[in-house]
């Protein structure tokens, strides 16, 4: 099994995302230069967290232009596992590989801290060591985070199962307080109609390391193992 | 303005140098200085990069000991933490453009102090930041926190450094002048420690970073300088800055350094290009030649005194063995980043430049860097101290309900809670943050290794006010015994001095005194100062701020899992005191909250029994005895077990019972210092009493945590019974609640 990690100008969490799935979880871990092309050889990528071009314009709207961001759409069209967490969802967003925006957290601020979410679907290739209605504990960090997509969009997403996490309370219930950014219907998380693209604010490596007691995040890299195996 | 510009009395005043000290400029140099000589001079006899008022009192303090690699006078302070790795650390102010534009002012403060971190070779692995406001009611003040914060946040999120912790005090002494202290901490190999030391005849220089604008030019004058009406006028001095290139410059550099073709580098901070380029080359006494027109820049027609004085971020000058400028550039190119071969080193210790083939400047590099006067600033003592040094505090009233008093304390914002601050910093990134903020330490893991770094910065502004000595001396205590509670041996200080106009002697007695306060302290900790900073002329039309010398310390854990925190863990378990409790009010936050004044003494300090406390403390954490300890600061007693009821895995009740025939306020609110509040299970009891016996350190228990309220009794008396979620709600959100409102 190989996996690789996109490292654009300004990413910032992709040596966390090395350390979980090389250290911790004891992967064939690439970095992949933005200036590379071709991803054929990886069993799923992962675009990280962080400010690629330092967040210029808007997040994700330049990275989408990088060279690497050409192979990434080929490999997710052609059924290739893609994980974006934070700004990696954010591009993948910009892309047009996952639907919808991402706007500024409805107070204006940049939020780090640790919150609880709920699992929408664990029939994906990113949920599947999740059971639906779980609740995951692990953190945000992020300034443009606020999900939105049009009625006909959201009622898609619904339709097809594709919200995979919503920001939720301890006991697992959604509420406005509960909900971090303002994000539409609580989305912190969505998969793309085939499920082999998907998109969450949340940063499971931040969770994911046994140095802590809370390592909810492992669930999600483990998903991606288990369902690329069996795809293989 | 040109070389040719004729240099006229005006102009040298212009440029914030003495007639004494232009005199010197022309019998050093045996002519007149064209317009960008001057300029140079101007900036490097700034007191900002010659510490011309500071330095006789700065050469008194302890900087050496076993595990230092580097101490004052580089780029950043290192030392050893065993394993072949070494602690890179120092706090640096940015005072003035953040008083000017808070936003920009703060962001290119926290750019400053990584890239002096980074420029040694160390990755930045935490940021802190210690920060001082006016009155909250102050017009100003709500505007320059969130521009602030804001600041430190844009520039240190995108950098992937995450800022752990620092502290906020709010006093109306910062309503003119606000404070902005940044520290930054990286690891490097040992062995791998880059100088900024331009040596190797024939070796080139390279410029790399962003290109040289028009910004920041003469920062370190003005910074050097007090504030008046036309502090608003000054906006175009503060530099603007891009977390994005600094990013790429910071990966750039960190693999460039894998190279032993590398020789030296040095940050363009203060005094950019000229500061950068005179230090590297009086360190290594050599000479150096620049080509004005190779330095990228980013519009036209800048001239050679703009572009020698530009303080625009994220540059950097390289020094590298000649021959391999080629690999140099490509490294750098590979990142996106402008980079240019910009001159040679020479032999000849003149510091030579061309602009357009021309010479524009040709100066002797020793006599720029250390030609400064030296000033021997008389002193004297502060006309205040004998009206505000007395209190007589039986004249006060006592509080009516010590709950509610207790309330108003939990709400003013030098005590709440900062979450609504440091929610808006990245504070996990890189995946090292074993406590998050909130709690008396940061502590991080040391990566690839088992053991931690804990981290703290502190400075009680009215203590130093009342008495500099005693006050700066309490910073270490305090950041040392904060340190202390989270299981960590302190290593090594940096420290951050902000005064007012040393011209006035009595800022120059407060300077003295707080320097002679850390430097005796330290000593008797046996801690070294490894780096530093000063800043001074903090002061509007002649007002001066309290003396802040901010103290930050840096202490290791040997074994990470023997960390400590400082919030109670479980119900049932006994809470206890180490250290005892005087009847002192003065310099308290307490007396201003409620007496609105500052006076009397500060709290009393003995080392001896502050180290004693310290080292019980770390002891009791590494037996696992403790499940909890904290330390007692602003609020006093009461606040601070307050804070441990919140700060635990979730709010817990106490039942507290006191007996003392002090004044209830004194003994509920007051100050007094080497006390921590620790808490432990029952059958502990027997080893914490017989270890604080043996150590000789005063230790009582004081109840139970559990319930759901915060209870005091003092000699059977309930005063204070107050439900703990009201409590936590009124800590946790002031600070949002003030920080959000719409003014």
């Amino acid at each position: 099994m190989k996996c690789g990690i996109v490292v654009f100008p300004g990413s910032n969490c992709d040596h966390d995302c090395y350390h979980i799935l090389k250290h911790v979880l004891k992967l064939d871990t690439h970095w992949i230069w933005h200036k590379d092309e071709g991803l054929d050889a990886f069993d799923f990528i992962v675009l990280p967290g962080g400010f690629s071009y330092g967040d210029y314009l808007r997040p994700g709207a330049i990275a989408r232009f990088s060279p690497i961001m050409k192979s990434v759409i080929d490999y997710a069209n052609q059924g290739g596992r893609v994980l974006g967490i934070c700004n990696g969802f954010q591009i993948l967003v910009e892309s047009g590989l996952l639907p919808g925006v991402l706007m500024d957290n409805a107070g204006q601020k940049f939020i780090c801290k640790n919150l609880t979410l709920r699992v929408e679907n664990s029939d994906t290739p990113f949920t599947s060591q999740c059971t639906t209605g779980q609740v995951l504990s692990i953190p945000i960090n992020h300034g443009q985070g606020r999900y939105f997509a049009d009625d006909d969009t959201l009622k898609r997403l619904k339709d097809n199962d594709q919200v995979l996490f919503r920001y939720c309370d301890a006991e697992g219930n959604t509420s406005d307080a509960a909900n971090p950014n303002g994000s539409l219907d609580h989305i912190a998380g969505i998969a793309n109609e085939s499920k082999n693209v998907m998109g969450m604010m949340p940063h499971p490596e931040r969770c994911a390391d046994p140095l802590w007691r809370n390592v909810d995040g492992q669930l999600i890299f483990k998903s991606l193992i288990e369902s690329s195996l069996a795809h293989t | 303005m040109t070389e040719n510009t004729p240099i006229t009395p005006e102009i040298v005043a212009e440029h914030g140098l003495s007639p004494e000290e232009y005199a010197r400029i022309q019998e050093l140099l045996g002519r007149d200085p064209n317009l960008v000589e001057l300029g140079i001079f101007s900036a490097m006899w700034s007191e900002h990069c010659s510490y011309k008022s500071s330095r006789p009192h700065l050469k008194t303090l302890p900087t050496e000991g076993p595990r230092v690699i580097q101490g004052p006078g580089e780029n950043a302070g290192v030392v050893d933490i065993g394993d072949g790795l070494a602690a890179v650390f120092k706090i640096e102010s940015h005072n003035h453009p953040s008083f000017i534009e808070p936003y920009q002012g703060a962001a290119t403060g926290v750019g400053g102090i990584m890239r002096d971190i980074f420029t040694m070779g160390a990755r930045p692995i935490a940021s802190l930041n210690s920060l001082r406001f006016g009155d909250p009611e102050h017009e100003k003040t709500r505007y320059l926190m969130n521009g602030v914060v804001k600041g430190i946040a844009d520039y240190g999120n995108c950098m992937g450094v995450p800022t752990v912790g620092g502290d906020i005090y709010f006093d109306a002494c910062y309503n003119g002048n606000i404070l902005v202290n940044a520290f930054c901490l990286g690891l490097a190999k040992a062995d791998r420690i880059f100088l900024g030391s331009a040596s190797g005849v024939g070796n080139a220089l390279l410029y790399v970073g962003s290109k040289t604008g028009r910004d920041g030019i003469h920062g370190a004058s003005m910074s050097s300088a007090e504030f008046d009406d036309s502090t608003e006028e000054k906006r175009p001095t503060v530099q603007v800055g891009d977390p994005f290139t600094e990013k790429l410059l910071l990966e750039a550099c960190l693999e460039i350094m894998k190279e032993d073709w590398v020789v030296g580098v040095q940050d363009m901070g203060a005094a950019g290009l000229s500061s950068s380029s005179f230090e590297m080359a009086e360190r290594a006494g050599l000479g150096m030649e620049l080509d004005i027109d190779a330095v990228p820049q980013r519009e036209e027609g800048m001239n050679a005194y703009e572009i020698m004085l530009s303080e625009s971020q994220e540059r950097m000058l390289f020094v590298v063995e000649k021959g391999k400028e080629e690999d140099a550039l490509a490294i750098f190119r590979k990142w996106d980043l402008d980079v240019a071969v910009v001159g040679r080193v020479t032999d000849d210790g003149i510091f030579r430049a061309k602009e357009n083939g021309k010479e524009v400047v040709n100066l002797p590099i020793q006599t720029v860097v250390t030609g400064a006067l030296k000033c021997d600033r008389p002193t004297s003592k502060p006309a205040y101290l004998a009206e505000m040094g007395t209190l007589d505090i039986s004249s006060r009233e006592l509080p009516v309900n010590c709950g509610d008093a207790l309330k108003r304390l939990l709400a003013a914002p030098t005590i709440a809670s900062k979450q609504y601050v440091y929610e808006q910093y990245d504070h996990m990134v890189r995946l090292n943050t074993l406590v998050l903020p909130g709690s008396d330490a940061a502590v991080l893991r040391v990566p690839e290794t088992n053991k931690a770094l804990a981290l703290s910065v502190d400075c009680n502004p009215r203590y130093c006010y009342l008495d500099p000595y005693v006050g700066a001396q309490i910073a270490v205590a305090e950041a040392c015994r904060n340190v202390a509670c989270a299981g960590a041996d302190p290593i090594g200080v940096t420290n951050c001095l902000n005064f007012g106009n040393p011209e006035n002697p009595e800022i120059m007695w407060q300077f003295q005194e707080a320097v002679r306060g850390l430097g005796d302290l330290c000593r008797f900790f046996d801690i070294p100062v490894v780096s530093g900073n000063v800043s001074l002329y903090n002061e509007t039309k002649g007002e001066a701020i309290y003396p802040t010398p901010t103290i930050a310390v840096v202490g290791l854990l040997n074994d990470l899992s023997l960390h400590c925190t400082q919030g109670f863990k479980q119900e049932g378990h006994l809470i206890g005191l180490l250290g005892f409790t005087r009847e002192e009010l003065g310099g308290s936050e307490y007396q201003k909250v409620f007496w609105n004044e500052c006076r009397g003494k500060p709290p009393r300090l003995d080392p001896k029994t502050e180290l004693m406390v310290q080292r019980l403390c770390l002891n009791m954490i590494h037996q696992q005895l403790i499940q909890s300890a904290h330390d007692c600061s602003e609020g006093g007693l009461a606040v601070a077990l307050a804070e441990s009821c919140f700060t635990g895995p979730k709010p817990v009740g106490a039942d507290i019972g006191l007996s003392d025939g002090m004044r209830t306020d004194a003994l509920l609110f007051g100050e007094s210092q080497s006390r921590i509040v620790i808490s432990f299970s029952e059958e502990s009891l027997p080893s914490v009493a017989s270890l604080a016996k043996e150590a000789g350190v005063p230790f009582s228990v004081l109840g139970r945590v559990g319930g759901q309220q915060f209870k005091i009794k003092i000699n059977q008396n309930e005063i204070i019974n107050e439900n703990i979620l009201v409590l936590e709600d009124i800590w946790k959100n002031s600070l949002s609640r003030y920080g959000n409102r719409v003014a």
